[in-house]
């Protein structure tokens, strides 16, 4: 028993180092994941940011159709990134509401102006509030909603190019 | 070329650390098979290892001179100045930004463990010749380690080729008088820890767990606690006025890998003192030299290697992090190892009962060792949830609840242990001389029941144990002649009141502090606590690599002077960065705290304004303590020189 | 080092916030007129997590999503909700990830037993250096 007891301390110390060991061999994924995956979507109502396109609110997703919900800002540099593949999907006949996050008209045009207008709807966010509901954390994010207001998918950062089809895919998938 | 010199000062170190680790093996195992042995061969070998250890930290510190002179030089060639530094600094953020990086620090790191190794080296007269032999080995064996780890995994002599026109700049926020001294008093901490591990190696190898060993340890434990308490205290202040919201702690990853080789030091501390006194807590004081450098280790590895999620910008790639996660099994798992195969020969000690000043002590231990635990086990505990596919945040709240009780508690042992008497005492005899200290943490909480409206629990009793403390620390000192109270009893005296201290400032910061945060019109009085303070104006103010906005603001409390205070909101364009620079003005109930945000299209200022009442006291304790800790280690080399002269005039008589 | 590291912390987020041009929310930075509301807010505030710094609460981030977090604790709680409820609200869209206080639960549990438990190892092992009072 004794014998036993002096050993104690070495078996802690392996279970410390196996922690720190899985750690550092299997880095944390440090993408903060929305937990309303699954949920309906939280009801929000924003006002247009620009004249002439209309601004959004969450009933606007119950209509049977799924459709993207895009988080973005003008100030933000991987939505530029972005901005192709949002109107690939386009051309593929998704509908794609945004929600500009802490943004100013003048900025938002000039944006659209240089990287293509794809938004049925441009909400205008300017406390991150909706963003917030959302359990989104960072520009740009993006959620498949489906016809009934459900919240399929986050997808957190820019959309990639290969990422494209998929995403026409799963929307299709939803209808 | 200086860079050259320097890596070949590196090799030859590491060398003669080889060379000092096959010595101190053969001179050991000679010396335990025959220890009567005086043959020429084994005194040779022996003797060989002190000189090799003086000469192997004379070359790790020559690495690191030729490591700050390019620094200072600004020399582009080398890789890591280019990438860490700027032609355009100020030459103290040069020289100390030799160590602001990773290669640098983990320079500074094996240069202090070899100066350690040489001071061991050159003063160390008391010890077995066999257990001072393993404890130099036991030392090159770590600095080889480390040694290796620069040489082939992070050569800070690495050279550019084409070198770039200038570096790529030093991140503003380390730009810092902070950084030139932080890192440094925190490894000598740290390495000092390294010391008291590698007598532990040293002491196990050759079976001499006593009270001479435990002397011998003493001092560069209290040394090496003197530094880290130190360095946690400066640390902490430097977060206090560079992080621009009035917080001075805030459970970091970090801050806990500071704070854990701190918690098992001061454990150490008080068990050494159990061994070299009264011959007990054998096994658990060499267990306690384990622990606390595998913390300092452990704290390295986890800030060095950023997998907690204080996104470190040192970030270690999986390389370098095998590496160190190599030489802590080597090291960390092989000392216990040897605990556990040797300590069974070594009996417990002398036992006592358990109302006596080793009780205390033991009390002591066991109360710092839970809270070790908890910080531990709360910083590891985001990522075993992370195992099971959770994100979790273990925080301020957690640490608070879980430690905050523990720690309290331990603050009553702490005022009772040194009134009671060592091997045996009564219930009774410590109860009326607990009447005094009692009686104070008893008015304090009735006074603060009555006049402080709405204290939270903890705060709560936090002042009224900070009242209790103070009397009870002092109370030793009592009735006794002051001149001829030995120096580390005065030393005890004035850690234990600086730790009283510092809780009464922590307590009464969470509790009495008030914040204003506005959005200010030039000329709009704004009150805080006590204070009036009111924005006179904004003006752009230019510096050294910086421009800046500069509020301009008056204070001001019934009829004292006016306090004028500038908050500046600093722009740096190598690299790119806005950070802010709080204003603080320190008056002896507190300090007036001021931060200047943004600036509204409006023309509205963002002010962050606190007034904290008696918020100084944290730091102050925090030097106290570390001034009792250089009492008490002056005092004890102070008597063993004494005692040694004793015996030489002895043997001459 | 630490606060190096700490100072280094909040650097390596930075570019994914300081970037919109729009001043704050009105209530980020400025606090509620009713000073027991503050204080509540408050010390929810200092419980939540920063979503972008990873390393700090809200109550002590320059980041604009703190800002417009600390803006949505106070509107609530100046709309009369109690803190748990805007907790709960928040950890029902971020996880228990964006609390700092973590909740008990199964996988909680070994954490926060852990002071008792480690009490109860610690007593269990200083029992032997202890002399049996003889009466």
């Amino acid at each position: 028993m004794k014998g036993l007891k002096l050993w104690l301390p070495l078996v802690a110390f392996v279970a410390v180092l196996g922690i720190i060991a899985s750690a550092l061999y299997r880095p944390a994924d440090r993408t903060v994941y929305s937990a309303m995956v699954g949920k309906p979507l939280p009801a929000f109502e924003t006002p247009p940011l620009l004249p002439g396109k209309p601004g959004l609110a969450s009933a606007a997703f119950h209509d049977g159709k799924p459709k993207l919900l895009n988080i973005f800002a003008s100030w933000c540099v991987p939505c530029v990134a972005e901005a192709p593949q949002l109107m690939a999907l386009k051309a593929a006949g998704v509908t794609i509401e945004g929600v500009a996050i802490r943004d100013t008209p003048q900025a938002m045009r000039d944006f659209l102006a240089r990287v293509g207008d794809p938004y049925a709807a441009i909400g205008d966010d300017t406390a991150s509030a909706v963003q917030l509901s959302l359990g989104s954390s960072g520009v740009p994010e993006s959620f498949l909603i489906d016809g009934n207001g459900t919240i399929l998918l986050q997808h957190v950062g820019d959309i990639r190019a290969d990422e494209v089809p998929g995403i026409v895919a799963k929307l299709r998938a939803a209808r | 070329m200086i860079a050259e010199a320097g890596l070949a000062a590196l090799w030859l170190a590491a060398a003669l650390a080889a060379m000092q680790v096959v010595l101190a093996a053969i001179g050991v195992r000679r010396v335990l098979a025959a220890p009567d042995d005086e043959s020429a061969l084994t005194t040779d070998l022996i003797g060989a290892v002190r000189p090799v250890a003086i000469v192997q930290g004379a070359l790790a510190a020559l690495a690191m001179a030729m490591l700050i002179a390019v620094f200072l030089r600004s020399d582009m060639s080398v890789l890591l100045v280019a990438e860490n530094s700027h032609s355009e600094k100020p030459w103290l953020y040069k020289f100390a930004g030799a160590w602001g990086n990773h290669e640098g620090s983990m320079l500074l790191w094996v240069t202090i463990l070899g100066l350690a190794g040489g001071a061991v080296a050159i003063f160390e007269r008391s010890l077995a010749r066999a257990t001072l032999t393993a404890t130099l080995g036991a030392q090159a064996l770590i600095a080889l380690g480390f040694y290796a780890f620069l040489l082939f995994a992070s050569n800070p002599f690495a050279r550019i080729e084409p070198a770039p026109a200038d570096g790529q700049g030093l991140n503003p926020l380390l730009q810092d008088p902070g950084l030139a001294f932080h890192p440094p008093t925190l490894y000598i901490g740290y390495v000092g820890i390294s010391v008291a591990f590698s007598f532990a190696v040293g002491a196990l190898v050759a079976r001499d767990v006593g009270p001479a060993f435990a002397r011998a340890m003493r001092p560069w434990v209290l040394g090496s606690w003197i530094f880290l308490t130190l360095g946690i205290t400066a640390g902490s202040y430097w977060a206090y006025y560079e992080l621009g919201w009035g917080g001075w702690w805030f459970w970091d990853p970090v801050e806990n890998a500071s704070l854990m080789p701190w918690l098992a030091a001061t454990a150490l501390l008080h068990s050494v003192t159990v061994l070299a006194t009264r011959d007990g807590l054998r096994a658990w004081t060499v267990m306690l030299a384990v622990v606390a450098f595998s913390m300092s280790m452990i704290g390295t590895f986890l800030v060095r290697s950023g997998i907690l999620t204080s996104v470190h910008a040192f970030a270690v790639d999986p390389t370098r992090g095998s590496f160190i996660l190599a030489l802590l099994v080597l090291y960390i798992g092989g000392a216990l190892a040897l605990f556990a195969t040797r300590v069974g020969t070594v009996r417990v000690g002398n036992t006592f009962d358990p109302v006596s000043r080793e009780g205390a002590l033991v009390a002591n231990n066991l109360l710092l060792s839970v809270i070790l635990g908890v910080v531990l086990i709360g910083t590891l505990y985001p990522i075993i949830a992370a195992g099971f596919g959770v994100q979790l945040s273990v925080g301020p709240p957690f640490f608070d609840k879980a430690a905050g009780p523990v720690a309290l508690l331990l603050v009553v042992v702490m005022a009772a242990g040194p009134l009671l008497r060592w091997r045996r005492d009564g219930w009774r005899a410590l109860t009326s001389r607990m009447a005094v200290p009692g009686a104070a943490f008893a008015i304090g909480l009735v006074a603060l029941l009555a006049f402080g409206r709405g204290v939270a629990l903890l705060p709560l009793l936090g002042l009224a144990l900070a009242a209790g403390l103070a009397v009870a620390s002092v109370a030793p000192l009592w009735r006794r002649n002051l001149l001829r109270t030995p120096l580390f009893t005065w030393g005890m005296v004035v850690a234990h009141l600086g730790i009283a201290v510092s809780l009464a400032g922590m307590a009464a910061e969470s509790a009495f502090t008030k914040q204003t945060l506005v959005a200010a019109r030039v000329g709009e009085p704004l009150q805080v606590g006590p204070y009036t303070v009111t924005l006179k104006g904004i003006s752009p103010v230019i510096g050294p690599n910086w421009s800046a906005l500069e509020a301009h603001l008056v204070a001001r409390r019934g009829d004292a002077p006016a306090i004028v205070l500038r908050p500046q909101s600093r722009f740096f364009t190598n690299p790119v960065t806005v950070t802010s620079e709080s204003a603080i003005a320190t008056r002896w109930d507190g300090q007036v705290y001021t931060v200047l945000g943004q600036i509204d299209p409006s023309g509205r200022v963002q002010l962050r304004l606190w007034w904290k009442p008696f918020v100084t006291l944290i730091w102050l304790g925090g030097a106290l303590v570390a001034l009792g800790g250089a009492l008490s280690l002056f005092g004890r080399l102070l008597r063993e020189r004494r005692a040694r002269r004793r015996v030489e005039a002895e043997a001459w008589a | 080092m630490r606060r190096a590291a700490l100072a280094l912390s909040l650097l390596a987020a930075a570019p994914a916030f300081a970037d919109s041009t729009l001043p704050a929310a009105p209530l980020a930075n400025t606090q509620l007129p009713d000073p027991v509301l503050e204080a509540k807010a408050q010390a929810l505030m200092v419980t939540l997590r920063c979503l972008v710094c990873q390393g700090q609460s809200i109550a002590d981030s320059d980041a604009e999503m703190a800002g417009d977090m600390r803006a949505l604790v106070r509107q609530r709680i100046q709309a009369g909700e109690q803190p748990a409820q805007i907790r709960d609200w928040l950890v029902a869209r971020y996880g228990d990830y964006v609390t700092y206080d973590p909740p008990f639960s199964l996988l909680t549990a070994p954490l926060w037993i852990a002071p008792l438990a480690l009490i109860a190892i610690g007593l269990w092992l200083a029992r032997a250096c202890f002399r049996r009072r003889r009466r």
